[in-house]
Formats: structure tokens, C-alpha cells, sequence
């Protein structure tokens, strides 16, 4: 019993510093209705500031002057991200700005990098809070103690800033309408970049008050980004009090969690994520969006003339050849290239015409690769039943969570695509026994007729073209019209005789099975299967990719592929800090093309938009 | 031919009773407008007709057949068009394309994945677009048209699936006079001529007396008045509920 009772408070002192980086988050998109992903990265900013100052300072208050350093800092720097880059992006589509932050994840990465090294950091204990007391037997550390006091303070003090100040009062006006806001004459310029201010100090001080708690490393910000992410939305966006419940109830989830069932702990959050979503779709205490006003429609789709399409075929015919001239290693690039294209072209299924945003299609890549693996470890069968596998469980498994997922709508459905993504790869990750764990599975390798380099390159070109050209079919038959009709107007299309959900969630299968193919198809190429696949850099490139060449174009997600792979893979490999020169292409390219590359293109040369 | 027969048809949002036990019947061929103030329950009635809104009690009877409580999709393949207040169109899409979805959900072609929507039933289309006047701006984008323009663009939707009723709300509003009158005079013929029962909300008083066959007026949830133009016109308790706005006894004149 009181050994419960240390791990439930072990849990209120976890629950306090998620609740600090998730309110920080929650203020952001309640104000400026921009999904902040770098907020992991203000958060591991704050940890190593505070660390560093901790350590060079070595004293009771170089550590609280630390924790107060760290939490400026990121505070100061969510400032300047809001004046120099955000601020330019409040009319851009909100993927635009998702994908702006992504780029500075990667800056800041290689940032803190360049700064403080690989090594992990280990920060110094709390001065004065280093012992432990006694509760009912049971020795809690007092620093544990310290955290979980100052999670309610902290929700204290942010209650009393947003109702009984001017300033809070004005937050809460532009959180429930921003436009009317406005509209009276707030300053809004000047309430963003505060709020911006408030929400990475906020990150940054859970950042630094972890250091006490464990070692400070490069990883702690996707980790923190993603699960801060699930607090935010199993609470409701924007809601701080639905922040701070739900960072009770996920800190509890995590200290019980590893005892009753350890080997399914990270699943198990995001099991309750997707349990909550489905009861309640805008989180414990969330509400519906107030739909943005002025929302500018995308472009007609038009199919391409007749020259480029031969233009294609032409392309195609080029590609076939490469064999002819190109030797081994340019083979690999080029069959993981077209992979990817295959991998965003099934992702853009979903983001353009079908209008649902996914932060975990790598789920269904990573299970496509899963499926031709286990085929071949286990059944010890290869490429001719492995390959056909892929594209078969990954529809299978994304028809299960396309039922869950067509439910909701934008963040919210983002966020559960991305739980369902997660709670794979810790399958993968943690059922070591049948996946390999970490370890993966080595040797799938094609055999037979397509062992050569050669001929696997040309099986992949032959059904990336196939699953590529099957998927602008389908953009401008009647069931691509069908998707688009659903995006532009529910209300329209359900009164037109249409069930909107029942097209979404055949899209959202059939997305799935094109990137189980893409996934069997890498695992064959690479020979071996990692979590990786899985995992929420995999979703990530694949939405940068679509973003990177036009949400709204066909070509895009091809392009952007291309461009992307080219970029990440081949120039960077040798230059130092790819990361961030990476996301500094990728902000500048949001700044430069708010429409994409191939939609900026288009815009540019192509026909008007009104003809 | 009774289209729509409604009976006790009752919603309540929280405390405040939206519609209170409103009956009525609809004819085939008939203009039937559904007047009443601001806030008066006409659009809640709307949607519970369509199926938009789930009715806490009453029966909404199309053509002898049940329909309330089915969802709106349900009720279009029954044979009822709408229009909405504020114009609900596919922006992305052009004119041509808006019109060719709604046939290709009448026809239910919703999921073929190979041949190009684009050829389907294009020529039946522009009939309906000629239909409304839009057929020269067949192939704008949706999303640049004037407003008058998407409300006609809405009637040609909501005929694709040639409905028994037609339920429009505000049909007019946002026009131009010249623009209102021609699209209430082009709803006036298609009951005339094929017999489709058209219940309209209207602001408009003009429009109303001018193309109405029969007026239901409602007030706080409730019909208080039922008649032919003059009738409603002439009622006492109509006047009340209107007196100061001088837009029903402007219209005669008018």
C-alpha cells in the first residue's frame, strides 16, 4: 500500500513538469492557433541552459539562477522565433506553420549541438532538496516533493494572470476569437509575442527543472514534444486546466504503468489518448474549434496537359535505363528516392484531396515493412508472398484506425493518427521476442529473379509508377471528387447524398495500403527493418516532404520527395551540421513558398486561377 | 398530391424551445414560404426537415414516408433538395464540377477510381447550369463567384437529383432586386412546371407576397398564422408580431 502511495507521488512530480511544457504549448495554439513543434526544443533549450549555467556556477545559486537562466532563455528565444518567423505565417495554411517549426527544430538541434557537444549532460542536485523523507515508510525525494508543489503553484499563478489581469483577460478574448479581438482594437502583434514569451518560458523552466531527475541529451525534445503533445490534447487545445488534468492523469498513467504492465508503458498512454478522443473528441476539457473566418480555398485541380504527360512517360523511360549507366550505389539512392515518392504521393492522398493531416503515416510505411519482414523471419518466405503482405497489413491496420480517426477532424485527428503510429512502433520497439526490439530484422533481402541491384531497382520503378499513376487517377475520378467535395463543404456533401466519413476512411485505408507497399518495398531494398520505420521522424519526413512541394498540386508530393531526399541524404550527408542547414532550407523555403515549390511554380507560370 | 406533411414537430436547445409543435402540409406544385422574425425557429425547423437537426418529437412525413431523424444524406436520396442560408459549395471545385458531383452522387457513381470524373454527366451539368443562368460561368472556380451567383449555383445543386420538395432557405438573400426577383420567378416556374413543392424562408416581403401561394408565419417556435397572401396579410396577430418593421404592409403597395 505505501509503496503505491510513493509511486503515486512519484507520478504528481512527473505530472508537474509535463503540465509546465504542456500548458506553455496549449497557451500557444489557444492564441495563435499554430501547433508548435518545436516546443520540445525550448524545452531541451531550458535543460541545457540551466545545466550549463548549474555547472559553470557551482553553487546553491548558480542552480536556481540555472533554472531561472534556462527558462528565459527559451522564453526570450520563442520570442524572437515569433517576431522573425511566425510572424510572417499567421495567414499561411496551418501546415505551413507546423512545418516552419519543424525547421527550427532542426536548427535548434544542431544548435545546442554545436554549442554543448553529443555527450549527455548530467546536472547537479537540487542545493538543500538532495536528501529524502520518510512518508508512511516510503522515502520520496524531496526534490520530488519540491516539483509536485510547484505544479499547482505554477496552475495557480497562470489562473490568476488569465482572469484577473488585463493582460490574461485579452489572451482569453483572442483564444476564443481571435478575429473579434482584433477587431476591438487589441494590438495583436504585441499579444503574440508575449504569449510566445509565456509558453517557451514555460517549457523552458520544465526543461531546466528536469535536470536534478535525469541526464540532459540531444533526444529529450522530440521525446518531450510528442508527449507533451498528448497532455495538450487529452486536456483540449487550448485549455490550461484540461492541460492540467490531463498531465495528472498521464503522470500517474506512466508511474503505474511501468508496474503493472512494463512492457507496453509507452503504448499504454497512448492508448488512453486515443480512448479519450474517441469519447471525447476535443479532449477532457476542450471545445469545438471556432472555425477560422477567411479561410482562402485551395486551387482547382486540373489534370495536366497532354505534354506532360508525355513528358512523364518520357521521364519514366529515362529512369528505366539508369541501370544502363548508373552503378550500384546510385541504384540504392535512386530506388530509396522512388520509394519515398511513393511514400508521399500515398500521404498526399490524404493531406490534399482527402484533407486529413497525419502525423503518423509512417505507420503505415512501418507496418508494410513489418509485414514483408515477419513473412520472411518467420514463415521464412520472401519477396513474392513478403512483398504482397506489406501493402495487405498496412490496409488492414489502417482500416481499423481509420475508423477511429475519420472522427475527428484537423489537430485532433493529426494527434490520433500519430498516437496509432506511436503505440506501433512500441509494439515493434518493445516485442522483442517477434520484431527483433531495437535490433530489427536483418537480411530481407529480394533473392531470386530480383537479387540484383539492377532488377530490384526496376520491380520498384514499376510499381512506385503504378501505385503513383493509380493515385492521380483516383484525384480526378469520381471517388478523388468524392474526397474533395468532403473537404470544401461537409454540410454541402452530406446534403448531395454523400457519407463523408465512410470516403475519408476508405481514403485513409487506401493511403495506408499505398505506404505498406512503400514499406515492404524499403524493407527489401535495405534488407533489414528497424522501429525507425515506425517512428515519428519517419511521419515527419513524409509530411515535410508533401509540404515542401505543395499540398494542392499532384506534382507536388513528388517533388518534394525528390527535393527532400536529395537534400537530407545525399548534400547533407557531407556537411557538418545537416540538421540545421536543413531547417534552415526548409524555413526559408515556408518564408519564400507559402504555396510549396510546385505550387509557387504554378501560381507563377501557370494558368490563372480564374480562367 | 401531399409532398411533405409535418406534425408536432418540436426542438429545445437546452431551456430555450426552438420550435414548439409546428404542423403543416405541402403540395405538390405549391410555393409555401415560411415567414417570422428574427430568431423565430425557421432555420431549426429547416434543419430538422433535411435531417441536419434530430427533432425531440413530431413526424416529418415525405411522400407518405417517415423521414425524421434520418440523416440528411438519407433524406436527399429520398428526393429533397436544399439550399442554405449561407452558401455551402465546393470552393476548390469549378461550377460545372460543383453540379457534375451531385450527379455523380444522385447516379451513385461515388466510387469509381479510374476514368476521369470530368466527362460524367457534364452535358445534364450544363442543362441545370442553363437552367439557373450560370452556364457561362460553367468553369470558374466556386470560390471566386459573386454571391448572388453561388445562390444560384446552390438552386442548380439542389435540383440535381430532381426533388419532390425543394427546401430553401433564404433563396434570395444577398441579391440584387433585379437578380432576387428572376431567381424567385425561375423557383416559381419549376413548381409550376414539374410539380416540385418548394418551401422557402424568405426576409424579403416583396418576394414572399409576390411568388407565395400560401404563407406559414412563426413566432417564438410556434406557427401563428396560416393562409393564402392576403389572409396572413390581414391577420391581426401577424401584424402584431411585425408592427413597427412596416415590411408586411409596405408590400402591397410596393
Amino acid at each position: 500500500m505505501s509503496f503505491l502511495l510513493a509511486q503515486f507521488l512519484s507520478g504528481l512530480a512527473q505530472a508537474s513538469s509535463l503540465f509546465l511544457v504542456a500548458s506553455g504549448l496549449s497557451i500557444i495554439f489557444g492564441v495563435t492557433r499554430i501547433v508548435n513543434f518545436a516546443h520540445g526544443s525550448f524545452y531541451m533549450i531550458g535543460a541545457y541552459a540551466a545545466c550549463w549555467v548549474a555547472l559553470t556556477v557551482d553553487s546553491a545559486a548558480g542552480f536556481w539562477g540555472g533554472i531561472a537562466a534556462g527558462a528565459l532563455a527559451a522564453g526570450i528565444l520563442g520570442a524572437v522565433m515569433e517576431r522573425g518567423l511566425l510572424r510572417r505565417l499567421y495567414r499561411s495554411p496551418e501546415l505551413f506553420q507546423l512545418l516552419a517549426t519543424f525547421g527550427v527544430v532542426l536548427v535548434v538541434q544542431d544548435a545546442v549541438l554545436a554549442l554543448w557537444g553529443p555527450e549527455d549532460l548530467l546536472g547537479p542536485r537540487a542545493p538543500g532538496l538532495t536528501g529524502r523523507v520518510r512518508l508512511w515508510g516510503q522515502p520520496v525525494p524531496l526534490y520530488d516533493l519540491f516539483l509536485m508543489v510547484l505544479g499547482p503553484v505554477v496552475f495557480a499563478g497562470l489562473w490568476l494572470l488569465f482572469h484577473k489581469t488585463r493582460w490574461g483577460v485579452l489572451v482569453r478574448a483572442a483564444t476564443e476569437d481571435r478575429e473579434m479581438t482584433a477587431a476591438l482594437g487589441v494590438n495583436q502583434s504585441h499579444l503574440f509575442t508575449a504569449v510566445l514569451f509565456l509558453g517557451c518560458l514555460l517549457a523552458g523552466l520544465g526543461g531546466a527543472l528536469q535536470i536534478p531527475r535525469g541526464s540532459v541529451n540531444l533526444h529529450m525534445d522530440m521525446a518531450m514534444v510528442v508527449e507533451a503533445f498528448v497532455v495538450v490534447v487529452v486536456g483540449g487545445l487550448g485549455s490550461v486546466g484540461g492541460a492540467f488534468l490531463a498531465a495528472l492523469l498521464i503522470g500517474q498513467l506512466q508511474a503505474f504503468g511501468i508496474l503493472i504492465f512494463p512492457e507496453i508503458t509507452l503504448v499504454l498512454v497512448f492508448l488512453v489518448m486515443a480512448v479519450v478522443l474517441v469519447l471525447r473528441p476535443y479532449g477532457l476539457l476542450g471545445r469545438p474549434p471556432v472555425e477560422a473566418r477567411g479561410g482562402e480555398a485551395g486551387p482547382v485541380l486540373r489534370p495536366a496537359p497532354p505534354w506532360a504527360g508525355w513528358m512523364a512517360a518520357g521521364g519514366v523511360a529515362a529512369l528505366a535505363c539508369a541501370p544502363l549507366v548508373a552503378g550500384d550505389y546510385a541504384l540504392l539512392v535512386l530506388t530509396e528516392t522512388l520509394i519515398l515518392v511513393l511514400f508521399a504521393a500515398s500521404l498526399h492522398l490524404l493531406m490534399g484531396p482527402g484533407g486529413m493531416v497525419s502525423f503518423g503515416h509512417a505507420a503505415w510505411f512501418g507496418l508494410g515493412a513489418y509485414a514483408a519482414a515477419l513473412v520472411f523471419r518467420h514463415l521464412g518466405l520472401g519477396l513474392a508472398v513478403g512483398l504482397p503482405a506489406a501493402p495487405l497489413l498496412a490496409a488492414a491496420g489502417a482500416l481499423v484506425a481509420g475508423w477511429f480517426c475519420v472522427r475527428l477532424s484537423g489537430v485532433y485527428l493529426a494527434m490520433l493518427t500519430l498516437a496509432f503510429a506511436q503505440i506501433l512502433w512500441s509494439v515493434a520497439f518493445q516485442w522483442t521476442a517477434v520484431t527483433g526490439g531495437d535490433n530489427g530484422i536483418l537480411g530481407v533481402w529480394p533473392g531470386g529473379p530480383f537479387a540484383a541491384r539492377w532488377a530490384y531497382y526496376e520491380l520498384t520503378l514499376a510499381l512506385v509508377v503504378a501505385g503513383v499513376v493509380a493515385l492521380r487517377r483516383v484525384v480526378f475520378a469520381p471517388f478523388g471528387w468524392t474526397l474533395r467535395a468532403g473537404r470544401d463543404s461537409p454540410l454541402r456533401a452530406e446534403a448531395l447524398g454523400i457519407d463523408v466519413r465512410r470516403h475519408q476512411w476508405m481514403a485513409f485505408t487506401a493511403a495506408g495500403a499505398f505506404a505498406g507497399l512503400a514499406g515492404g518495398l524499403d524493407a527489401f531494398a535495405k534488407g533489414s527493418v528497424f522501429p525507425t520505420h515506425l517512428d515519428i521522424s519517419t511521419s515527419v519526413d513524409g509530411l515535410v516532404m508533401v509540404l515542401l512541394g505543395g499540398v494542392q498540386t499532384l506534382a507536388g508530393p513528388l517533388v518534394g520527395a525528390v527535393v527532400f531526399h536529395g537534400l537530407e541524404t545525399e548534400m547533407l550527408r557531407h556537411v557538418p551540421y545537416w540538421r540545421a542547414v536543413l531547417g534552415g532550407i526548409i524555413i526559408v523555403l515556408v518564408l519564400a513558398f507559402p504555396q510549396g515549390i510546385v505550387g509557387a511554380l504554378s501560381h507563377r507560370f501557370g494558368r490563372s486561377r480564374d480562367s | 398530391m401531399t409532398v411533405l406533411s409535418v406534425s408536432g414537430l418540436a426542438k429545445a436547445y437546452g431551456g430555450v424551445q426552438a420550435v414548439r409543435g409546428v404542423s403543416f402540409t405541402l403540395a405538390a406544385g405549391e410555393m409555401l414560404a415560411l415567414i417570422g422574425p428574427n430568431g423565430a425557429g425557421k432555420s431549426t425547423c429547416f434543419n430538422m426537415l433535411n435531417g441536419q437537426v434530430r427533432p425531440d418529437a413530431g413526424s416529418v412525413k415525405l411522400l407518405g414516408r417517415e423521414i425524421a431523424g434520418l440523416p440528411p444524406r438519407a433524406v436527399w436520396r429520398l428526393g429533397v433538395g436544399r439550399t442554405f442560408q449561407i452558401t455551402a459549395t465546393f470552393a476548390a471545385m469549378t461550377v460545372v464540377e460543383n453540379v457534375q458531383m451531385a450527379l455523380l452522387s444522385h447516379h451513385r457513381r461515388l466510387l469509381g477510381w479510374w476514368r476521369p470524373a470530368a466527362r460524367l454527366y457534364r452535358d445534364e451539368a450544363m442543362a441545370l447550369l442553363e437552367r439557373v443562368g450560370m452556364g457561362a460561368q460553367a468553369d470558374r472556380p466556386a470560390a471566386v463567384l459573386a454571391y448572388g451567383d453561388l445562390k444560384r449555383l446552390e438552386l442548380a445543386l439542389a435540383l440535381a437529383n430532381g426533388p419532390a420538395l425543394l427546401l430553401m432557405d433564404e433563396p434570395a438573400a444577398g441579391m440584387a432586386p433585379a437578380e432576387r426577383e428572376a431567381l424567385m420567378r425561375l423557383t416559381a416556374s419549376l413548381a409550376r412546371e414539374q410539380g416540385v413543392a418548394v418551401l422557402f424562408t424568405e426576409h424579403d416581403m416583396d418576394a414572399v407576397f409576390a411568388h407565395a401561394h400560401r404563407i406559414l408565419v412563426m413566432h417564438q417556435g410556434a406557427l401563428i398564422a396560416e393562409g393564402t397572401p392576403a389572409a396572413v396579410r390581414a391577420d391581426p396577430q401577424v401584424q402584431a408580431v411585425y408592427l413597427g418593421s412596416g415590411a408586411l404592409f409596405g408590400g402591397g403597395a410596393a
